[in-house]
């Protein structure tokens, strides 16, 4: 096993569609990563994400949950489960926006790639081995410490349009700090749950 | 009647692949509470479902499960972000599973709640008075009423800030709080612990409202539901009022309207 690449069997999803999960930071290619979404070439269908705009594992988990529960009862909004899954950080039902403000962009130097076993040859080596000669980066852990470091919690903020909740401090993990952390990753959560209710 | 095992609806959508799979709670007219776990971890969740009804026409049917499944999700997401105790929606299906077998129901994953509901800490304490109310000196029994008061504010200080939040429960009951608490298990005979946060939940009735008289028929129901079922803590009901005064700008005003609700009941207009 790549110890860069997680595979994750989220609960309640079927054992069929694993997920495979790889952090990077300092990311060269993006612009290149980019055109190839652009282009739609089929090889990098993945959800690329900013990574900045990621608060912790758990956010990561419900979009990609709404996603592949949207997928399996065939209502996916946009092209295929992995443009889904960006498109599902959204709060709002805008996927051109959403897009812009969670997906890849020229500028992007830390990046979330996910990608679901939606057919048998996708496997956890096979995805290893492409993202290891496609991407131009040095692979992190996936989990809360990292992502903390990464995300840019005043951004993340303005794009799920909850301003005026109480900021922690960064980089403080305990305390008062902890527990407006965890209002925030609520009230996120809830408004990716929420998406296209009316 | 044969007693049979009582069989719950199939489990809608993804929930059919969970391992192990959820445990039913319990199970209300409306919709079916099952424990299951998160989706990041190992951490327990509560799993709300309302499945379809077959006797209802379909389009009826799916609208108001919608309807109403949104509307719980709604009021939870919004008190979540103003920071009123109540548990978080981690996920949520309004459709349920469209089509196929027909075996529709929405549902909604929320963070799982550990501790007693409010109701049972209030039965132990009661059994406890009763036993051993009379070995008291006047000083712990005058303690214990302390620990109960302050139990009473803090209720009525979450009560206040959901109203606060412009959100009305619609079935405020001491089963519908739960304390959260680290409590070790409860030892029979004595005084539960009364320490910890009440949270609020099943919000299956609530709706979002800032009037008055909505939020003084939401403490006038639980007014009522304490009287019933707390026959030896209903005297420290004014506790409760105490603690929701000072918990938003309006309160005097919906406490000042409790009063005539209180005088007619919680049927505003019954006149033609």
């Amino acid at each position: 096993m790549s110890p860069t690449l997680e595979t994750i069997s989220l609960p309640h999803l079927p054992s069929s569609l694993p997920v495979h999960v790889a952090l990077y930071r300092d990311v060269q290619n993006a612009p290149s990563l980019r055109q190839q979404l652009i282009s739609g070439n089929s090889d990098f269908e993945y959800a690329f994400i900013d990574a900045s705009m990621v608060l912790s594992r758990a956010h990561v988990s419900s979009a990609i949950f709404r996603a592949v529960n949207d997928y399996l009862n065939e209502r996916l909004k946009s092209r295929n489960v992995h443009s889904e899954i960006v498109f599902s950080f959204s709060s709002t039902n805008n996927i051109a926006d959403s897009f812009r403000k969670f997906g890849i962009s020229d500028s992007t130097k830390d990046l979330l790639v996910v990608k679901v076993s939606v057919t048998p040859e996708i496997t956890h080596d096979s995805v290893a081995a492409h993202l290891a000669q496609s991407i131009e980066g040095s692979p992190v852990p996936f989990n809360d410490e990292t992502l903390w470091e990464i995300a840019d919690v005043a951004k993340i903020k303005r794009a799920y349009k909850l301003g005026s909740l109480p900021s922690a401090p960064a980089g403080q993990v305990n305390g008062t700090g902890n527990s407006d952390k965890m209002r925030l990753e609520n009230s996120i959560i809830g408004a990716i749950a929420l998406r296209g209710a009316t | 009647m044969p007693e049979e095992a009582y069989i719950p609806p199939p489990l809608p959508g993804p929930f059919t692949n969970t391992t192990p799979p959820p445990t039913l709670l319990t199970q209300g007219a409306e919709a079916h509470l099952y424990k299951t776990i998160h989706l990041d971890s190992n951490t327990p969740a509560a799993l709300k479902i309302r499945p379809s009804k077959p006797y209802r026409h379909p389009i009826l049917d799916r609208r108001l499960t919608r309807q109403r499944i949104l509307q719980e999700a709604r009021c939870l997401v919004k008190l979540v972000r103003e920071g009123v105790n109540v548990p978080a929606v981690l996920a949520l299906d309004w459709e349920g599973q469209g089509g196929e077998n027909g075996n529709g129901g929405a549902w909604l994953l929320m963070e799982w709640i550990e501790g007693p509901v409010v109701r049972v800490v209030f039965e132990r304490w009661e059994a406890f008075i009763k036993a051993s109310g009379a070995s008291l000196s006047a000083e712990e029994l005058q303690r214990e009423e302390e620990k109960v008061r302050k139990l009473l504010r803090g209720i009525g200080s979450v009560v206040g800030g959901l109203h606060k939040a412009g959100v009305i429960h619609g079935d405020l009951t001491t089963s519908n709080l739960i304390l959260r608490t680290e409590e070790v298990n409860a030892v029979p005979g004595e005084s539960p612990t009364m320490q910890g946060d009440v949270v609020l939940i099943d919000f299956g009735l609530a709706g979002q409202s800032s009037s008055e008289e909505d939020r003084a028929v939401d403490l006038y129901v639980l007014e009522r539901a304490f009287g019933s079922t707390h026959p030896r803590t209903e005297k420290f009901f004014e506790e409760v009022l105490e603690g929701y005064k000072d918990s938003y700008k309006g309160a005097a005003v919906t406490l000042k309207r409790l009063q005539d609700v209180r005088m007619r009941g919680r049927k505003r207009s019954m006149i033609g």
